[in-house]
């Protein structure tokens, strides 16, 4: 690592810190209803969707309407997304005349998509038609990517608010993808595209190589699907290798612009929560135990990445890496992609350091807290405030509360059953592929490494993230329904009792602060909660790590190969 | 079934919305400012196209400077990687093969260390970039098989430097060198 190495990374966090504020206060308005600029340019079309739709959206939603609401559109989005890619070979825009998706790939993509996993069974380029990359996944891009920011919106209005109503759904995700999402996506898309991000709609182009041999080079509308994919934490590529792909990340300008995409929008998130709450330190408190996690996983895997062993010795090692965004560029990527579920990658992480691999998978079992994903990062971290206070409050023997609301013991299920479910889904369907013939045939590499492999695609499933260790291959019946079924688990699963947490709260009475009570705002609090995130998350996997990357890290400095 | 109705409603909008007329409006504003990204930044010789500034292509005739290993041999339909960890025993086997093969091809001697992009393949199989000091040590080769000059080497090594791309914005990224733009200008010196 040299200077230059370390720059980057310093204006990475300096950008990323600077924009927060900005962006976080911005979203506030936006969801509050509140005058932005915004408004006069984009104002009219969300009057004309309400008028359409005869949506009311001054009508607030009980937690059962809205979770009733956000379930029933996103089952709606599954059935197009799975029709459409069962039948693309009989609709338009398919120049390479791809055939149409098995059952079980399309299952897979659609369950993956809808749950802002995006998790790629699919090789884009020789899977999916233009018309499917466009109305299906980069739909949902947009759409599972507001669908988290409503799911935090309505658990915030409930720990805060003074009424049953939590919102409305509609109007909630309208002006998160009109306001927030949409005029992002536009800028990045543009800036991506003057860089040289593909954005056509032609057949793919042969051309006749400088050694006389043919080359086809695929086309399609990358641009747009790209901006959204690293603005929504989606993270599905167009390309079967992502980012890492010259036509989705040519220059190492759009590298460090996707990777800015990444954090965004979750790290902005803590200030508009701040906002909300009526107390940026409350904001500032999640925004900084995030960073704490962040940078302990990056210095870990930028150790791990310049020191590893290889059998080409002790030199830096670029398997899976391009050359364009060098070892730094490809690491700070790697573990900014996995703390918030965005998924993509812009190297292969199978070929990375067993404790760069580990760090990745150990993010994201984490439950994508660490910023994690648009609005499901906040509401993940919620469910750990709540069993830090919970936790805090036995100590002391006290009745534990958060903004002056109670917790009991009904949220304290609801939060446990949260933060578990994922877990639980991660180790029994790893613990079932590693020991079952369909589970072990998609192995790319033995010994402890294959373990990874397999651990790493249920996490990735669970924390709804999506990267992976690429050589699994996972396009089987067996790991595509297993995966389907983990993401379903992961996502939902904490989706419905973040909302019954909502529900609960919203109608609780608020006590006035005392000397008495426990502050949730201090360095105190920041380190018991970067704790319980620790514990909880980390001890829950430690046999398991123990086993895969951790083994081979020791095994790698042994040389041992398998 | 109001919600229902709701779902049906939204979901349309935003397919409309977010599906049709924002690729599309992204679409017209590239063929009108960026048309030569847009399209893939094709290059033409001899007006037929001979590949894309930003996809690599192998090379095995000693004429040309060669890529970094691939594992699709730089065939884009699907683009790929390896995917070996650093513990995997077929990943040391191709290692040694590589590093032997680049010291052989390019008449080095076998105990310098060979550039790590010449021994790993890129995570796309189409990087189409290899280091400044990659090209260097081909230079040699590729000098001693056109039969050049100690002039028109001078040229090649010319080239290499005026090709080599900095960092971008001074910390992004690493040097590195277009191998087909290289081949390319390279044929072109008389």
């Amino acid at each position: 690592m040299n200077a230059l190495d370390v720059s980057q990374v310093l204006l990475y966090l300096v950008l990323l810190i600077i924009l927060t504020p900005v962006l976080g206060g911005y979203m506030h308005k936006v969801f509050s209803g509140e005058r932005h600029f915004m408004l006069p340019v984009l104002g009219w079309l969300e009057k004309f969707i309400f008028r359409v739709t005869a949506a009311n959206p001054e009508q607030g939603m009980g937690w059962k309407t809205y979770t009733w609401s956000l379930l029933l559109f996103n089952l709606g989005g599954f059935i197009v997304l799975f029709l459409l890619q069962l039948t693309q070979n009989l609709l338009p825009l398919n120049p390479a005349h791809l055939p149409g998706v098995s059952w079980h790939l399309a299952l897979n993509t659609a369950v993956s998509f809808i749950t802002n996993t995006n998790w790629q069974s699919y090789a884009g380029e020789t899977t999916l038609s233009y018309l499917v990359q466009m109305i299906g996944l980069t739909v949902q891009n947009f759409l599972s990517a507001a669908t988290g920011i409503a799911v935090m919106l309505a658990l915030v209005r409930g720990i805060v608010g003074r009424s049953s109503l939590l919102g409305n759904f509609w109007a909630d995700i309208t002006r998160i993808i009109l306001y927030v999402l949409l005029p992002l996506s536009v800028i990045l898309a543009v800036v991506l595209n003057a860089e040289g991000v593909i954005q056509n709609f032609s057949q793919p182009v042969t051309v006749l190589t400088l050694e006389g041999g043919k080359q086809v080079l695929p086309m399609g509308p990358v641009a747009s699907q790209e901006a959204i994919k690293q603005l929504g934490t989606n993270g599905g590529g167009y390309f079967n290798v992502n980012s890492a792909h010259p036509f989705e990340n040519p220059t190492p300008l759009t590298n460090f612009l996707e990777m800015l995409a990444i954090l965004l929008i979750p790290a902005a998130l803590t200030y508009t929560y701040g906002k909300m709450s009526g107390s940026l330190k409350q904001g500032y408190t999640l925004f900084t135990c995030m960073m704490i996690v962040f940078l302990a996983g990056l210095l870990i895997s930028l150790y791990a990445e310049y020191h590893m062993v290889s059998p080409a010795g002790k030199g830096l090692v670029l398997e899976g890496k391009e050359l364009r965004f060098g070892n730094t560029g490809s690491v700070l990527w790697t573990v900014a992609t996995t703390v918030a579920s965005n998924g993509s990658v812009n190297g292969m992480i199978d070929s990375m350091s067993p404790l760069t691999g580990m760090t990745a998978m150990f993010n994201i079992m984490l439950g994508e807290v660490v910023f994690g994903g648009v609005g499901s990062g906040l509401y993940g971290m919620l469910l750990f405030v709540f069993l830090t206070v919970f936790i805090a409050g036995l100590m002391v023997g006290r009745t534990p509360e958060y903004l002056g609301k109670k917790i009991e013991a009904f949220e304290v299920r609801m939060a446990l059953t949260g933060v578990l479910v994922p877990g639980v889904m991660i180790l029994l369907f790893a613990a079932i592929a590693s020991v079952t013939r369909p589970g072990l045939e998609g192995l790319n590499n033995s010994g402890p490494h294959g373990l990874s492999e397999i651990l790493y695609a249920f996490s990735s499933a669970a924390g709804n993230n999506g990267s992976a260790f690429a050589g699994l291959n996972a396009n089987t019946v067996f790991y595509n329904l297993t995966l389907a079924v983990t993401m379903l688990f992961g996502r939902f699963g904490v989706i419905i009792p973040v909302m019954a947490i909502a529900g609960s709260m919203a109608v609780k009475k608020v006590t006035p602060p005392s000397v008495g009570t426990f502050r949730t705002d201090n360095l105190l609090f920041i380190i018991l909660l970067t704790g319980v995130i620790l514990i909880v998350g980390g001890l829950t996997f430690f046999p398991a790590l123990s086993l895969g990357p951790l083994a081979e890290h020791f095994l790698m400095h042994s040389a041992v190969t398998f | 079934m109001k919600t229902l109705w709701m779902t049906l409603k939204f979901l349309l909008f935003f397919t409309l919305l977010t599906g049709v007329i924002y690729p599309l409006l992204i679409t017209g504003i590239g063929w009108t400012i960026f048309p030569r990204q847009s399209g893939g930044s094709l290059i033409s010789k001899k007006g037929q196209y001979a590949g894309s500034i930003l996809i690599g292509q192998e090379f095995h005739d000693k004429r040309y400077f060669f890529s970094r290993p691939s594992a699709v041999s730089y065939n884009p339909l699907p683009s790929g990687a390896s995917n070996f960890s650093v513990t995997s025993k077929e990943l040391a086997k191709l290692v040694r093969e590589r590093q032997l093969k680049f010291t052989v091809e390019n008449g080095l001697d076998s105990l310098i260390s060979v550039p790590p992009d010449m021994l790993f393949a890129s995570g796309s199989g189409l990087d189409p970039h290899i280091s400044p000091s990659s090209a260097l040590l081909q230079l040699e080769r590729v000098a001693r098989v056109r039969q050049f000059n100690k002039e028109q080497r001078q040229k090649i090594l010319v080239l290499i430097d005026s090709l080599t791309e900095s960092p971008q914005f001074i910390c992004l990224g690493e040097p590195r060198i277009n191998v087909l733009l290289l081949n390319l200008e390279t044929d072109k010196i008389q």
